[in-house]
C-alpha cells in the first residue's frame, strides 16, 4: 500500500518538477528575448536589423502563397456555410457580414497564425535545436555574442511585423473568396455586397485581429526558441523538439486567441 | 612562467552525475598544454568550464588570477575576448559563408570598417592555410578545411589565448598532422598560450610542452612528455600502449547477467 502511494506520490512529484523547471527555462528565455529586444536597444545595442529583413523573407514573404489560397478558401467554405442558414430566413445579404466580421476578428488572424506556427514556429525550433547540437550556440557564447539577441530577436522581429501583414492580407483574401462566391452562386449583386462588407466592417474589427495576431507572433517566436533550446543530444531529439513546437505553439496561440476574444468581447 | 590558469578542486555534475571530481592543476603561459583523457572522462566538460561556458558545481578557476566562476555575464565576456576557441565540430555558423563567419567576431567587437575586416579576414586565412575560400559555405568544405577556418575565426580577435576541442578527431592522418603543424606554428610565432584536448597519442607527441591526463573525472598525471613516457601508472601505461580495458567478467558471468541469474 506504502509503496503505491510511494510511487504515485513519486510520479507527480517528479512531473511537477519538471513542469516547475520547464516554467522556469521558459521565463528564462522570455526575459532574455525582452532584454535583448526592447532594453539592450535603449541602451544603444541595435537589434540586427538586416538579419531581421532576412527572416521577414523567409517568414512571411515565402507563406504569401500559402495564406492567400487558405484564406481564400476559408472565404468561400465560410460563405457558403452563412448561406445555408440566411437562405432560410430570406437574409442572404448578410452573408456578407457574417464573412466580414469573422474573417477579420477571428479566422484571418488565427489561419495565419496556424500556418505560421507549422512553417516558422518548426523552422526555429529546428534551426536553433541543430545550432545547439552542433555548438554553435557555445560558439557564440564563447565569442561573446548573446545567442537571444543574435538568433532569436531577428525572427521576433520579423515575425512582429509579418503575421500581422499577412493577417491584413489573409483578410482581404478571405473576404475576396467570400465575394467569389455571393456573387457566383448565390447571385448576390457585386455593389450591394461590397457596399455590405463596408457597412459592416468596423476599425475596431481589424483592429482587434492585428492586435491578436502581434501577440500570436510572439508566442510563436517564444514557443520555437524554447523548444530549440531545450536541445542537448543530437539529431532526433532537434526533430521531438520541432514537433513539440509545432504542437505547443497551436496550443497557446489558441489559449491566447480565447482569452483576447473574451477581453474584446467586453472591453470594446 | 606565471600561471594563465590554475585550476583549485573543481567539481562539476550533469543533473545528479558527477563528472569532474575535484580537479586540481595549473597550466602555464606561453606553452602548449595537452589535456588527454579517453573519450567520455570529461574533457570538454573542463573546457567548456575554462571558457566560463558551464558553471561547476564546487571549486575555482583563476584566468590570469581573477575568479571567472563568480563573474557575471559582462565580466566573462571582457575574459572571453582574450580566448579563441576551437570546437570539436568547428562549430561554424552555417548560414554564413568562411568570410561572414571569420569577420563575425571582428564586427561585433570592433568598429573597424567592413574593408579593413575583409583584409584582416584574408589574412587570417592565409595564416592558416584557407586563402581563396573566403565565399564558401561551411557545408561545402571538408572536416579538415573546416577546422580551419574554425582556427581563423578563434584568431580573429587576436587572442592571449587558444583551445582546441580534439583538434585531430575525425581527421585522416595527413590532414591531422598538418592541424598539428599549424598548432605549433602559432604557439612559436605568436607565443600563445595553447590548451589542446585530445585522445590522440601522435598529435600529443607532436605539439605537447606539458601533460594533464584525466582518468574518470580525476587528474592521475601532471608533467612534461618525458614524465608521461617514465610514468608506470598502469592507468597511463595501458593509454600509451593501447591495451583495452580488463574485461571484469568472465564469459560465465556475462552469460549469468544476461539470463538474470
Ligand atoms: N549536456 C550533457 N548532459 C548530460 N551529460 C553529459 C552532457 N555532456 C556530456 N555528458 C556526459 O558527461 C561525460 C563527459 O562528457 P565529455 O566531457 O563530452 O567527454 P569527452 O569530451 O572527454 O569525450 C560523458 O559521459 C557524457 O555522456
Ligand atoms: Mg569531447
Amino acid at each position: 500500500m506504502s509503496s503505491i502511494a510511494e510511487t504515485l506520490f513519486g510520479f507527480i512529484g517528479r512531473k511537477a518538477g519538471t513542469a516547475l523547471k520547464g516554467i522556469h527555462d521558459a521565463s528564462k528565455i522570455i526575459n532574455d528575448i525582452f532584454y535583448w529586444s526592447v532594453l539592450s536597444p535603449l541602451k544603444g545595442k541595435p537589434v540586427r536589423f538586416r538579419a531581421g529583413v532576412y527572416e521577414m523573407v523567409k517568414a512571411g514573404y515565402n507563406s504569401v502563397p500559402i495564406v492567400a489560397v487558405i484564406s481564400f478558401f476559408i472565404g468561400i467554405i465560410l460563405a457558403f456555410q452563412s448561406a445555408y442558414q440566411l437562405k432560410r430566413v430570406g437574409a442572404l445579404i448578410y452573408v456578407a457580414n457574417l464573412v466580414g466580421v469573422s474573417i477579420t476578428r477571428e479566422l484571418g488572424p488565427i489561419m495565419t497564425a496556424i500556418i505560421f506556427s507549422g512553417r516558422s514556429g518548426s523552422a526555429f525550433a529546428a534551426e536553433i535545436g541543430s545550432m545547439k547540437a552542433a555548438e554553435e550556440v557555445d560558439a557564440l557564447v564563447s565569442m561573446g555574442i548573446n545567442p537571444v539577441r543574435f538568433i532569436v530577436v531577428p525572427k521576433l522581429l520579423a515575425l512582429m511585423v509579418m503575421l500581422p501583414a499577412l493577417t491584413v492580407f489573409s483578410d482581404f483574401m478571405g473576404i475576396l473568396g467570400g465575394f467569389v462566391l455571393s456573387v457566383t452562386v448565390l447571385e448576390i449583386h457585386p455593389m450591394s455586397y461590397i457596399q455590405q462588407t463596408i457597412n459592416a466592417l468596423l476599425v475596431k474589427d481589424v483592429m482587434t485581429g492585428l492586435v491578436k495576431a502581434l501577440a500570436f507572433g510572439v508566442v510563436i517566436t517564444v514557443v520555437g526558441a524554447y523548444q530549440g533550446f531545450r536541445v542537448k543530444g543530437g539529431a532526433e531529439e532537434v526533430g521531438r523538439r520541432t514537433t513539440s513546437a509545432v504542437v505547443a505553439s497551436i496550443f497557446l496561440v489558441i489559449v491566447f486567441d480565447l482569452f483576447f476574444t473574451a477581453l474584446f468581447y467586453y472591453f470594446t | 612562467m606565471e600561471n594563465a590558469i590554475e585550476v583549485a578542486g573543481l567539481v562539476t555534475h550533469y543533473g545528479e552525475r558527477e563528472i569532474l571530481k575535484n580537479i586540481s592543476f595549473s597550466i602555464a603561459g606561453g606553452m602548449t598544454t595537452v589535456i588527454l583523457g579517453g573519450s567520455g572522462c570529461g574533457k570538454s566538460t573542463l573546457l567548456k568550464h575554462l571558457i566560463g561556458l558551464l558553471k561547476p558545481t564546487g571549486g575555482h578557476i583563476l584566468f590570469q588570477g581573477k575568479d571567472i566562476t563568480v563573474m557575471d555575464e559582462d565580466e566573462l565576456n571582457e575574459v572571453r575576448r582574450k580566448m579563441g576557441i576551437l570546437f570539436q565540430g568547428s562549430a561554424l555558423l552555417n548560414s554564413m559563408t568562411v568570410l561572414d563567419n571569420v569577420a563575425l567576431p571582428m564586427r561585433e567587437h570592433t568598429k573597424l570598417k567592413d574593408s579593413t575586416i575583409q583584409i584582416m579576414v584574408r589574412m587570417k586565412l592565409d595564416l592558416v592555410g584557407l586563402s581563396g575560400f573566403e565565399g564558401f559555405y561551411p557545408s561545402q568544405l571538408s572536416g579538415g578545411m573546416k577546422k580551419r577556418a574554425g582556427l581563423a575565426r578563434a584568431l580573429a580577435l587576436d587572442p592571449e589565448m587558444l583551445f582546441f576541442d580534439e583538434p585531430s578527431a575525425g581527421l585522416d592522418p595527413v590532414t591531422a598532422a598538418g592541424l598539428d603543424e599549424l598548432i605549433v606554428k602559432l604557439k612559436k610565432v605568436f607565443k600563445m598560450t595553447i590548451v589542446v584536448v585530445t585522445h590522440e597519442l601522435p598529435s600529443v607527441f607532436t605539439i605537447a610542452d606539458y601533460v594533464i591526463m584525466l582518468d574518470a573525472g580525476r587528474v592521475i598525471f601532471c608533467g612534461t612528455l618525458d614524465g608521461l613516457k617514465a610514468s608506470d601508472n598502469p592507468r597511463i601505461r595501458m593509454f600509451l600502449e593501447r591495451q583495452p580495458e580488463q574485461e571484469s567478467y568472465s564469459p560465465d558471468d556475462y552469460f549469468r547477467i544476461i539470463a538474470g541469474e
